[in-house]
């Protein structure tokens, strides 16, 4: 959809190389470049229009380097003043010195409240904490059931007075409930709610009131547009907002919005969601957001996720493997793991501007129904099978489906194409042996 | 929509007297202080679309677009100039059918919803469900969200408020399940509507587009013409990505409408117009609360109006 930022400077910088400084007049149109691809990118007007004055003041009078691309040298300009915007990586939760830490979820409707709630809870607990799950939506129908649901996969207690009690009430007695349970935090869900619904928000005011939370989340998505700065800054008048919380980074939105509300509350990004299961949640990578905001690509995570699952060691062996084409049945069925590991990998790489045409759709997607079957049938070959796959003969394979639950059709399909892998991998070995080295071999890549 | 008469207009103003008039403040003063129309006049309105989530694309060309009406015509006047610039739009979305069609053809009558998370999909079925049982049609929920966390509750909920039956499996179960279970029951008992709620899901994972596409195909086995309407629920609050979204969602199935939802906030929904546009897809109606009687029809005037009150 958008062209890399970088390749349409190029243009505009065609006629500023060996002009010496830039200045406001030969900067004037790759300064536009910008201000549209931020405006692409839902940053909000009025934000992009101060920005863009900001980046003027510190590139005027700056050398033009002959060195690299001029189009590069801006963008590295805006790039390090968006990550400076953005605020230091990592922000931590605010934990309260004496227990119990209390943690309140606010935002509009539908944003992923209730869900980051989970989330937080979930990456509390691998810390060794006990939290304490505290339902105060009493209007969206069965969210106090969804969040119930939620500890219950996030294995932490919840609690509520249920939809009939005053929510603010909720959040008073979730201490007591706390203490009498062991919890030393508390994360309030609360109901979304416009910010110019003044009694919606009167009452998430009492709740801060009486309950006086450390942390108070504003729970936002990352495909919201322009309005992000009239919510954000409605809540940020109500309430004193500590952090973030940007969800749905895992769709194709360049997330402009994290921008608007960094400027708007002054609160660093605490987390980012990119999924809809409680361990989708990540800490914001100030450098990551903007190379997306600009349409860079999220390069960085993906290789660092790709590092994170896949076992070096083991990812030459397969190589090796596969140059010889001994690569077996067992070794796909390792590799078909890793994969699953890797998870929402298939949605990082979209993120690379030109990749998911290269790629051509669906390819890079892990189906897990796809792979629950295909493990199903390997379980249930011997090992010798499983090295050998060429002994497969048709009362094997009956076997096999039988034992696989699944038909001899569905054996017949998985070995054909396993075989046919097998030597498309055999062949791009030969070929890449130079240029593809250390690049972690992933199967169906 | 029970209250049609008072229009989507009027509803807004008595909902959110208070503090909406900040923001809205701000557009009006563009178009007074400027008595003639001239660059800086030009400069205003180009935020006032943008912020309005138009796109910066859309906006230049409407922009390019009044620069040489006002030239051509010589509207000098600013009030005048955006007399003509409502026109346009109410134009640029009028085509296509903005009525929802009940006919089942003596069959159930199928609506999918479908659209990504969060976006009021359940709430749209619920009201939707509400407002056809009360213009006398027999309704059914198909609760094919079995993924979310107590979506099955949070539909059953609505089906109580609308007193309308529901079929539903346990959560996980097979969505296209459901919705074939639904589609066979909407037929034996002789149902006039049947509305299908359906998970959320970004546009991007393509495994879970499949699976709409199957729930289409098998509701389409079991009821022949079925889906007849299938509405693509958009969040007024989403910006350029709304665009991609319609995209692909149409691309995967026979979108038929949108469903503008979360208008009764500060964000004004800019981006169906280049929706619109480009996919030539109509807004049918547009949710205005969390109540069951904030669905209302999508009158292109009264939309226009609102974008630059
Ligand atoms: N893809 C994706 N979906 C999310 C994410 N966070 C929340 N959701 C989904 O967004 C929808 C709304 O979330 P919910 O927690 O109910 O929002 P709330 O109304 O603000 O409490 C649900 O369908 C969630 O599964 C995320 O990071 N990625
Ligand atoms: N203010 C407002 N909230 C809405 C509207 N439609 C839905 N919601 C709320 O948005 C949230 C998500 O809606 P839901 O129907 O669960 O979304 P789904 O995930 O797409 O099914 C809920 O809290 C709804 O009450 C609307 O038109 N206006
Ligand atoms: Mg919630
Ligand atoms: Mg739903």
């Amino acid at each position: 959809m958008f062209e890399s930022l970088t390749k349409r400077l190029e243009a505009a910088f065609k006629n500023i190389r060996g002009q010496g400084k830039l200045t406001e007049k030969n900067m004037k149109d790759s300064l536009q470049e910008i201000r549209r691809a931020l405006l692409e990118a839902d940053v909000n007007y009025k934000v992009v229009k101060q920005f863009i004055a900001d980046i003027q003041e510190q590139a005027l009078g700056r050398e033009v380097l002959d060195s690299i691309q001029p189009g590069q040298q801006i963008v590295k300009i805006v790039h390090d003043e968006l990550v400076k915007t953005m605020g230091g990586a990592n922000e931590p939760l605010k934990l309260a010195e004496t227990p119990p830490t209390l943690i309140m979820m606010v935002g509009l409707q539908g944003q992923g409240k209730t869900t980051s709630a989970g989330k937080v809870a979930l990456h509390l607990k691998k810390k060794g904490h006990r939290p304490l799950l505290v339902g105060a939506d009493v209007y969206r129908p069965a969210a106090i059931k969804q969040l119930e649901i939620v500890a219950q996969q996030a294995g932490v207690e919840s609690f509520s007075l249920g939809e009939h009690a005053d929510p603010v009430d909720t959040c008073v007695m979730a201490r007591g409930e706390a203490q009498m349970r062991q919890c030393d935090v508390i994360i309030m869900d609360t109901a979304g709610r416009l910010h110019v619904d003044e009694q919606m928000m009167g009452e998430v005011r009492r709740i801060q009131a009486q309950v006086a939370p450390h942390e108070i989340l504003f729970v936002a998505n990352a495909m919201t547009g322009q309005d992000a700065v009239n919510s954000a800054k409605q809540f940020h008048d109500a309430l004193p907002l500590t952090g973030v919380v940007l969800t749905q980074l895992d769709g194709d939105a360049r997330g402009g919005a994290a921008i608007s509300l960094i400027s708007v509350t002054g609160c660093p990004i605490k987390f980012v969601g990119t999924g809809e299961k409680l361990d989708a949640l990540e800490p914001f990578h100030p450098k990551r957001m903007a190379d997306q905001i600009l349409g860079m690509g999220d390069i960085v995570s993906l290789v660092e996720k790709a590092q994170e699952v896949v076992d070096r060691e083991q990812a030459l062996k397969f190589q090796e493997k596969a140059r010889k084409a001994t690569w077996d049945l067992e070794d796909f069925l390792q590799q078909m793991q890793q994969l699953k590991k890797m998870g929402s990998i298939g949605d990082l790489v979209q993120k690379i501007p030109g990749m998911k045409k290269m790629m051509g759709k669906g390819m890079m997607d892990v189906d897990e129904d796809e792979m629950k079957y295909v493990e199903a049938i390997i379980y249930s070959m011997t090992p010798e099978e499983r090295q050998k796959p060429k002994i497969i003969n048709g009362s094997r394979r009956r076997r096999i489906a039988d034992g696989s639950g699944t038909t001899v059709q569905e054996v017949n399909r998985l070995l054909k194409d396993f075989e046919q892998m097998r030597k498309m991998m055999k062949n791009m070995m030969k070929g890449g042996k130079k240029g593809r080295r250390g690049m972690p071999m992933m199967p169906g890549f | 929509m029970a209250e049609e008469k008072r229009g989507f207009f009027g509803r807004l103003r008595e909902r959110l007297s208070k503090t909406r008039s900040t923001v809205i403040d701000s557009v009006k003063r563009v178009f007074t202080a400027h008595g003639n129309v001239d660059d800086s006049f030009f400069d205003e309105l180009e935020g006032v679309l943008i912020e309005a989530d138009f796109g910066v694309d859309t906006t230049l060309d409407i922009i390019e677009n009044m620069r040489l009406k006002a030239r051509g015509s010589g509207v000098e006047n600013a009030e005048d100039l955006l007399a003509v610039l409502k026109e346009d739009l109410v134009a640029l979305l009028s085509p296509g059918d903005h009525a929802l069609s009940w006919d089942g053809a003596g069959g159930p009558h199928v609506t999918l919803i479908a659209g990504v998370n969060g976006s009021g999909k359940t709430t749209t079925a619920g009201k939707l469900a509400s407002h056809l049982k009360s213009r006398g049609k027999t309704v059914m929920l198909g609760a094919a969200d079995t993924f979310r966390a107590a979506a099955v509750e949070q539909l059953t909920i609505w089906s109580e408020r609308a007193g309308v039956p529901i079929v539903k499996h346990q959560d996980g179960a097979d969505p296209a399940a459901v919705a074939y279970d639904a589609a066979d029951a909407a037929q034996a008992r002789g149902i006039d509507c049947l509305l299908l709620d359906t998970a959320g899901r970004l546009h991007t994972k393509v495994n879970i587009m499949e699976e709409l596409k199957k729930i289409q195909r098998v509701v389409g086995k079991r009821i022949p013409g079925a889906p007849h309407e299938v509405l693509l629920v958009l969040d007024a609050t989403t910006g350029q990505n709304g665009l991609q979204q319609a995209r692909i969602f149409t691309e995967a199935l026979h979108v038929t409408g949108l469903v503008l939802t979360k208008l009764d906030g500060t964000a004004k929904g800019g981006i169906v117009v280049s929706i619109q546009k480009e996919l030539g897809v109509p807004i049918k109606l547009i949710g205005v609360g969390e109540g069951v009687d904030d669905l209302q029809p999508f009158h292109a005037r009264e939309f226009v109006e609102a974008l630059f009150s």
